[in-house]
């Protein structure tokens, strides 16, 4: 029976999750190694622990993989309703660390819960799209796919843990592969580039850089007569409007010289609308536009009043508006002090200097992979990156076999859950990305975060065996 | 995903192998240069006391992240400071943090300098004071508080000092003045250097590669000085309130016994916590104690430069030992004679009693004698007189030596025009007065010279340098153009101002030294005679050549000679004869700053 269970296990990922974790244990152990005192066997040495969460891994995996597919699926609901109660309950009982009250703690051992509810979710997710019937197209269907991600994110947000908040909104492409709509996606992503353009450049350039992406996207769909008088108008309106502010010194906000045109287009787009009796150009036009303009003005507004003062630094360092390398931008500074003095081939194993002394925060969770860019160097760096890459293409391959919709879900979303925490991780340590307190997959310290990553890959390779099924 | 793994190995590529500033941050970061300071070299005296030697001072270092709030009245009792003091310190420490001179994570010093004593009473409460911790350094320890124009002082290198030599770094501390600045090079000794581990906030973790690239501070090296600190201490209780200066030289080296300047200071006013105070204090001192007068005073040499002018008269053959001058006394003319002797009088005769008509008629003969026309015999008279070392330096090794003034014959040429002007008119020079300038060292060396019977040794205050040898123009022989044979006359002379009847120092005779000298009363257009006196003794075999100015106490005789006759006794019989007790107790006592 059990040599039935690994048989068809895709080894390929397991050599992978097994280079991932044995890296990553070494760098732990590099990460806190004292070189003043090298003891092993120090059970209160974070590398010490790592050993013994990961041993206790393997258990979880043998109980994973003896467990019958169909458990997953039919359980699904009761483990993520399970999870959502623990979320709760560690709202109520938990230990706050690092300002998020985001912990169980019971004896020595700590647990995060969160973790865990990242495979309930996509066990949830999985499980509801996956629904004879369901369908994007029908609004019902979609409401209930947002709501399974709404809760959790709303709970987690209420433990101040925005990281782990922000990795449910990776779902939104698991929707997409399942049918959702791309102008969402696109939507997403447009409003992303013009909030973070708002913050950097002046409002001028930004509704120069929508309108000019608005002609490309009328270009794609097709230059149409009924779109370009509209736009002509708003682009003439606003040539006036920036004339007559140059020409009065006026003190007036750009986005606000570009509303008298959009009004005016958007008056004569309904009218002639309504005359030809053709409503198709209006959502296009108003969506673009309406909400670029929305999002210039709000974006202003979010950044200063919405965020807290770290967030608003952290993001401002990145964007490079803000440069303070002893305060907000110190971890980054570091961190990129620390990766780049590793050179091509690093400076060996325990040879590292940056992370063993403290000049990197965080520097067995967070931000793990410094210790990986200095003492293995760019070599180093580059191979762990292409093991990432090598595994969410694995596991996204694997995802396409998949025979059940649920498995194949499923698989797609423990992808973009690794995708997610892969970018967002390693993009900060480098900075590319905004600082955001995720762990690294199978590298950064923690049992709970090895736990959930375990679970989460080793789940799909359970049902991965049963791939040429029907799993109901 | 493929193209996030691009990006990310392209940023890799950026920071890892591109951009070589990572790096550089990186051992700034860890790596940090501890600079080991060597100790100062010590500085003995001739007879191998110990003059000089380092201290343990402490300074409260002090992390200002790691304060908690503490009971400031107990801090400002072990430090005896008021509150208001402690309050203004961590103005400043706030202020400094502000402005990144220091770092709220690294020691920096908060309190300097404590002493030993007050460190004692503080330490025992540092568990108190959260943040705070001392750190020992060494300064200078003066076992005599004594010497101190020759000893000199320490203070921070000056931002000269470190631009011109690498040596230095801020805050560094180097010679100012005296020996130390002299010797700087042997007594600093060589810095060494640590190279350290630290962490994020610069807390020590350990030597980098195993103190590899560590190099040792190596000590400075020690000076034997030639000065005789308990002459040197009996020299300096002698000029206790009086103005002036005391050299002695012993013949045979130029080695200095004894260099006084007063009024003087205690070397350790300049050291530790009230350096500032008592620098300013010192400065700011109307009888400029900071002054090195033994070297940077100038004075006419008096009479005590007829010495001088009677061996350049004999030398050129302008006279010989029979040549006698009338002297009438207070009527002589153009000079008057202040002395009463008898007449007609012969060199060493003059010397003794000092007679200004006799010298008059010795220089007129050496300027105008044996066919010479006045500027002829002025260039002969000229060159003699430079060669005894006057009208430059004669190099001591103390900084800030003034070269004195012989006057050039173009000088006369100026002011009088060329050929107009005769001995007569510079009649000055014939008893040391007039343009002629002359420091105490000067004197001193000029007693030297006669006591080697017409050579010197640059007069010098380090015996031996551990390590290395003396600089060369220190063991020379410089001759001056006088023949010891023509000197015959001179020394006896000089022996007869002790030894002679109307002699000007018969009354500081002793009975077993045979001692020779010369008064100078020194014309001061600013206020009261100078009193001058250089002498050398025993007549054979010198051991000692001396010269003593009081600033403002009238005759040679009454004040600059027992002193120096006092010293001469002291150095050579160890002690002084009961005859002279009285004097003693007179140049002890005399007082010419607060008014006797």
């Amino acid at each position: 029976m059990a040599s039935k269970q690994f048989k068809n296990i895709d080894w390929v990922t397991v050599l992978l999750y097994a280079l991932l974790v044995g890296f990553g244990w070494i760098s732990i152990y590099a990460a806190n190694f004292n070189p003043e005192n090298p003891v092993f066997f120090d059970t209160g040495k974070e590398y010490f622990k790592q050993l013994i969460w990961i041993g206790l891994s393997l258990f979880f995996i043998g109980v994973i993989l003896i467990t019958d597919s169909k458990f997953y699926v039919e359980f699904s609901y009761i483990f993520y309703g399970l999870t959502i109660f623990l979320l709760i309950l560690v709202l109520l009982f938990g230990k706050e660390i690092n300002g998020a009250k985001s912990w169980f703690e019971i004896g020595p051992i700590r647990f995060q819960p969160a973790e865990l509810c990242k495979v309930a979710t996509n066990l949830a997710v999985a499980r509801a799209l996956s629904r004879y019937g369901f369908s994007f197209k029908r609004f019902s269907d979609v409401l209930r796919a947002g709501a399974l991600l709404l809760f959790p994110i709303l709970l987690i947000l209420l433990q101040n843990d925005t990281g782990s908040a922000l990795v449910y909104g990776v779902f939104i492409l698991v929707f997409y592969r399942e049918g959702l709509t791309p102008y969402i996606l696109v939507f997403g992503l447009i409003s992303a580039v013009v909030v973070t353009l708002t913050l950097m450049v002046p409002n001028a350039t930004i509704i120069g850089l929508i309108l000019m992406g608005l002609l490309v996207l009328l270009y794609m769909r097709g230059l149409r007569k009924e779109l370009l008088i509209p736009i002509l108008i708003t682009l003439v309106s606003f040539g006036i409007g920036y004339a007559v502010r140059y020409a009065m010194e006026a003190d007036w906000d750009t986005e606000f010289l570009l509303i008298p045109g959009v009004l005016v287009a958007s008056v004569y787009l309904v009218s002639t609308s309504f005359i030809k009796r053709s409503f198709r150009m209006i959502p296009t036009y108003m969506l673009i536009l309406w909400s670029a303009i929305a999002l210039t003005l709000t974006a202003d507004y979010f950044f200063e009043e919405v965020l807290s003062h770290y967030q608003r630094t952290r993001i401002n360092v990145l964007l490079g508006l803000e440069h303070d390398p002893l305060g907000a931008g110190y971890n980054v500074n570091q961190s990129k002090i620390a990766i780049g003095s590793g050179g091509i081939a690093g400076k060996g194993f325990l040879e590292g200097t940056q992370t063993k002394f403290d000049f990197v925060p965080e520097q067995s969770t967070d931000f793990i992979f410094c210790t990986v860019g200095e003492e293995w160097g760019f070599l180093g760096s580059t191979i762990v990156v292409i093991l990432f890459v090598f595994l969410l293409l694995r596991l996204l391959y694997l995802a396409e076999k998949q025979h059940s919709s649920f498995s194949r879900v499923y698989g797609y979303g423990v992808a973009a859950i690794f995708f997610f925490h892969f970018a967002i991780n390693i993009g900060m340590t480098i900075g590319l990305a905004p600082v955001i307190g995720i762990p690294l997959p199978f590298f950064s310290y923690g049992g709970s975060s090895l736990w959930g990553f375990t679970l989460l890959l080793f789940v799909f390779l359970k049902l991965d065996t049963n791939r040429a099924e029907l799993i109901r | 995903m493929l193209g996030v793994g691009l990006m990310f190995i392209s940023k890799l590529f950026v920071l890892q192998v591109y951009d070589p500033s990572y790096k550089l941050s990186a051992e700034s970061n860890t790596r940090r240069k501890v600079t080991q300071f060597p100790s100062r070299g010590l500085v003995y005296d001739r007879n191998g006391k110990l003059l000089v030697s380092n201290q343990a001072v402490y300074d409260i270092m002090v992390v200002p992240r790691d304060i908690v709030p503490f009971d400031s009245i107990d801090f400002c009792q072990s430090l005896d400071i008021q509150i208001e003091d402690l309050r203004a310190m961590f103005v400043e420490m706030r202020k400094n943090i502000k402005s990144r001179k220091i770092s709220s994570y690294k020691p920096s010093v908060f309190y300097k300098q404590l002493s030993a004593e007050s460190y004692g009473r503080f330490q025992e409460k540092l568990y108190k004071f959260k943040g705070f911790f001392v750190q020992g350094r060494s300064v200078r320890k003066y076992e005599y508080p004594l010497a101190a124009h020759v000893l000199g002082y320490l203070g921070e290198v000056g931002q000269s000092r470190l631009d011109k030599d690498a040596y230095y770094s801020k805050g560094d501390y180097v010679g100012i003045s005296g020996i130390e600045l002299t010797y700087e090079k042997e007594l600093r000794g060589r810095k060494g250097n640590k190279f350290v581990m630290v962490d994020v906030h610069g807390r020590d973790k350990g030597a980098f590669r195993e103190g590899r690239y560590d190099t040792a501070a190596i000590a400075g090296n020690n000076l034997t000085l030639s000065l005789d600190i308990e002459l040197q201490e009996y020299a300096e209780q002698l000029m206790q309130n009086k103005i002036g200066s005391i050299v002695a030289i012993e013949p045979s080296t130029g080695e200095i016994l004894s260099f006084v300047s007063a009024p003087g200071y205690d070397p350790s006013v300049l050291v530790g916590r009230k350096r500032g105070e008592g620098f300013l204090n010192l400065a700011s001192d109307s009888l400029k104690p900071l002054n090195n007068r033994a070297l940077q005073g100038t004075y006419s040499p008096g009479s005590a430069f007829k010495l001088v002018n009677a061996a350049i008269a004999l030398q050129s053959k302008s006279i010989n030992e029979y040549t006698k001058f009338d002297c009438d006394g207070p009527l002589s003319s153009p000079i008057r004679c202040t002395h009463h002797h008898r007449t007609p009088i012969e060199a060493h005769g003059a010397i003794e009693t000092s007679c200004n008509p006799f010298f008059y008629g010795a220089f007129r003969y050496t300027l105008e004698g044996g066919g010479r026309n006045t500027r002829e015999g002025y260039k002969l008279w000229y060159d003699h007189v430079k060669s005894f070392g006057f009208g430059e330096r004669l190099g001591i090794d103390l900084p800030y030596e003034i070269k004195g003034n012989v006057p050039h014959i173009s000088l006369y040429d100026n002011i009088y025009g060329e050929n107009h002007w005769r001995a007569i008119t510079v009649r000055s020079l014939a008893i040391g007065q007039g343009e002629l300038l002359v420091t105490p060292l000067q004197m001193a060396n000029e007693a030297s010279i006669f006591a080697n019977r017409g050579h010197y040794f640059a007069p010098h205050l380090v015996k031996q340098i551990e390590n290395r040898s003396l600089a060369d123009n220190y063991t020379t022989q410089i001759s001056t153009t006088i023949e010891p044979e023509n000197l015959d006359e001179v020394i006896r002379g000089m022996g007869d101002v002790y030894d002679g009847e109307i002699g000007t120092a018969r009354y500081y005779k002793n009975d077993s030294i045979t001692m020779c000298g010369k008064t100078g009363t020194v014309e001061n257009p600013f206020g009261d005679d100078h009193s001058v006196f250089i002498a050398f003794a025993p007549r054979e075999n010198p051991k000692i050549a001396i010269s003593v100015i009081v600033e403002n106490a009238g005759y040679g005789s009454t004040w600059a000679a027992p002193i120096a006759t006092l010293l001469m006794e002291k150095y050579i019989a160890g002690e002084i004869p009961k005859r002279h007790k009285y004097y003693e107790k007179k140049m002890l006592e005399g007082d010419f700053i607060n008014g006797q």
